[in-house]
């Protein structure tokens, strides 16, 4: 399975939920699979999907998804240590590692190579960290939403694009929207 | 008067509970009595870029959110405030201290410093700087004016402000 595909089947999981979703091809995979009020489309500043999710979780009280990407958590690894000793249960972050740099020409990571980022994690001191394969993502995330542990899953994927248009909704639109979601 | 209540307690009269921190010398005092209010979450980042996407977080969770950094930090947060605080119209009150100005007893804190104000203007970015200890009575009226504008908004605070380097 690759990205877009996984998008598709967990779009039902996280619909009703606050996402924060990565950059690049993940946003506008998300936004032409299942644009929703709740979803946060970061337009720019490859990393720190983990961090506004994070923050918006420590803010608030309903539940909250980042949709990160290897490349981007390893531009961004401090995030972890801060995740891992701030827990809050309301939070999910959802790594969809398919080795490879998705937005730019699938250039391989290095979590594709030696680099395991559910290790990395478990040595931040995050304690709920599950690599899973594709296939299986759909009940381990409804179980991360679903209880009151802060979550961390690596999903194991096959790299690869489809073709989807850019998001042209203005970043003021997508943010004013969102936080009227969240306040609801 | 002590700065750093006063900076503190200016934070919480303007309802900001979420502090994100990367340290500097001199700005240890202040990290401190953040640290301690009841009244705001102190939650130190790894990176600064990191700490600004917390506070993003944060004020689409309904906090308003201030960030505590070292002027070094602007060569690191560029494409962060123009692409995520500046794009999406965010409020972002940043008290940096200004390091290699006066009073800077390490040569290498110069080279980012003649850069600081330069590099600020060129983000549109709206930058106050304390250098005497009676400058900090204009921080009540920055913090209004930030989330007035939703901006990123610039307090370069230097060693003569925070007493000198090492003696605070």
């Amino acid at each position: 399975m690759i990205r877009s595909e996984i998008l598709r089947e967990i779009a039902p999981i996280i619909r009703d939920h606050l996402v924060v979703c990565n950059i690049g091809l993940p946003s506008q995979e998300l936004h032409m699979i299942d644009d929703q009020p709740t979803n946060f489309y970061m337009l720019g500043t490859m990393g720190l999907s983990s961090s506004i999710g994070f923050g918006l979780a420590l803010a608030q009280d309903k539940p909250v998804i980042s949709i990160d990407g290897d490349g981007s958590v390893l531009t961004n690894l401090g995030t972890l240590p801060t995740i891992a000793n701030n827990a809050t249960g309301n939070y999910t972050l959802l790594i969809i590692d398919n080795g490879s740099y998705g937005s730019t020409g699938d250039q391989p990571t290095y979590a594709g190579r030696k680099t395991s980022l559910a290790a990395v994690a478990r040595a931040c001191g995050c304690d709920n960290v599950f690599e899973v394969q594709a296939k299986d993502l759909g009940p381990v995330l409804q179980e991360a939403i679903d209880n009151n542990e802060m979550t961390i899953l690596v999903c194991k994927c096959d790299s690869g694009n489809i073709k989807v248009p850019v998001i042209t909704m203005d970043p003021v639109v997508i943010r004013h929207r969102f936080m009227e979601a969240v306040a609801k | 008067m002590n700065i750093h209540r006063k900076i503190a307690d200016d934070l919480v009269a303007n309802d900001v509970s979420f502090v994100t921190t990367v340290p500097c010398k001199q700005l240890a005092g202040v990290i401190d009595e953040i640290e301690q209010r009841d009244d705001i979450f102190h939650i130190p980042a790894n990176k600064e870029d990191e700490g600004m996407g917390l506070c993003a977080g944060a004020f689409m969770g309904g906090k308003r959110p201030a960030i505590i950094m070292q002027n070094t930090a602007i060569g690191v947060t560029i494409n962060t405030l123009a692409t995520l605080t500046q794009f999406y119209r965010m409020p972002l009150p940043m008290i940096i201290s200004y390091r290699g100005e006066l009073r800077e007893p390490v040569a290498c804190q110069v080279e980012m410093a003649v850069h600081t104000k330069a590099l600020l203007a060129q983000m549109n970015i709206p930058t106050y700087h304390f250098h005497w200890q009676k400058d900090v009575e204009e921080f009540d009226n920055i913090l209004k004016y930030t989330f007035m504008c939703n901006k990123p908004v610039a307090i370069l605070t230097d060693a003569n402000f925070w007493g000198g380097y090492g003696e605070q």
